[in-house]
């Protein structure tokens, strides 16, 4: 599984799985900015602390999308739950993207960004769709959509990241989502003497 | 995902395993429970004991599931949850919606009351 990307540094060409790929872009901290484009279509960007990925709009970037998601998440030192609730968060970003908003159009692209910062781990997924019409999004919770087959996936971004952030606009939908790191130096408190 | 079929004292029991997600489970989950229907099987219990990951089409497979069975004059209940299904039922308020059994013995007898 996962879809090898041929990167061109400048050491020379490196054929690298997307998590692989976005797990060096993230924690090696060095300059590095670059973009590769695989067989398959898919772009990646790198620099020092961020990385985006432009994909297809199909089933297949929903998968990518979730195992990327888990392992950046797991390489932040998220505990297993979070990393679970990270990636079916980005994986619902991603069906969202692919379906809702590209409608598995061929000539509209998903793109997908992972940024590591001090504090958080910052995703950003956009569409090329119509723009989501955020006050048309249900509840669904509410008693008469409880048994509705479908209109559960921002609900569940929601409940799984810290921060949730969608900007709709006629060229797409931008959806960022924010998980805190917990435990590195700036949140522990001083140990006890 | 994988689906098998078997009966206990008239109830159809699904043991299903894997990942229950877009694309993937979802269309097996479905024709499953609809091919049990049209042959007149009707007390469905699906074991989920092995499927250890859930989307929200998944989810929503699962109510399709219920709801289908219900419109149909049968009855579709779940058994053997893991934590993450289980918790991802609580939090869309589903878990009291669904039949839900712990024990497959007890589960079927529920059937026969």
């Amino acid at each position: 599984m996962g879809i090898a990307l041929t990167f061109a540094g400048p050491t020379g060409k490196l054929s690298l799985r997307p998590s692989t790929a976005f797990g060096l872009a993230l924690w090696a901290r060095r300059t590095v900015a670059s973009e590769a484009k695989a067989d398959s279509g898919i772009i990646c960007s790198m620099s020092e602390d961020r990385v985006s990925y432009t994909l297809d709009s199909t089933l297949e970037t929903v998968n990518n999308a979730e195992e990327t998601a888990s392992r950046m998440a797991a390489d932040a030192g998220f505990d297993e739950e979070e990393i679970m609730k990270i990636s079916m968060a980005v994986r619902e970003a991603a069906v969202n993207a692919v379906l809702h908003g590209n409608a598995y159009d061929p000539n509209k692209k998903v793109t997908l960004a992972f940024e590591r910062t001090d504090h958080d781990l910052v995703i950003v997924i956009r569409d090329q769709g119509k723009g989501l019409d955020v006050s048309r999004i249900p509840d669904p919770l509410a008693p008469d959509n409880l048994m509705k087959t479908s209109g559960r996936g921002i609900f569940l971004i929601r409940s799984f990241m810290d921060v949730v952030e969608i900007h709709p606009s006629q060229s797409g939908t931008e959806l960022k989502m924010i998980k805190h790191v917990r435990g590195n130096p700036a949140d522990s408190k001083e140990a006890p003497q | 995902m994988k689906s098998s079929t078997r009966q206990v004292d008239g109830v159809t029991i699904v043991d299903l395993s894997g990942r229950i997600t877009l694309g993937e489970g979802s269309v097996v989950l479905r024709d499953t429970v609809r091919d049990l229907l049209s042959k007149g099987q009707k007390k469905i219990l699906l074991n989920l004991g092995d499927v250890n990951y859930i989307d929200s089409s998944g989810i929503g497979e699962l109510v399709s599931a219920y709801t289908t069975a219900k419109n149909q004059g049968g009855e579709l209940k779940l058994l053997n949850l893991t934590k993450k299904v289980h918790d991802l039922l609580q939090i869309t308020k589903l878990y009291t919606v669904f039949d839900v059994k712990e024990d497959e013995a007890a589960g079927v007898k529920s059937f026969n009351k």
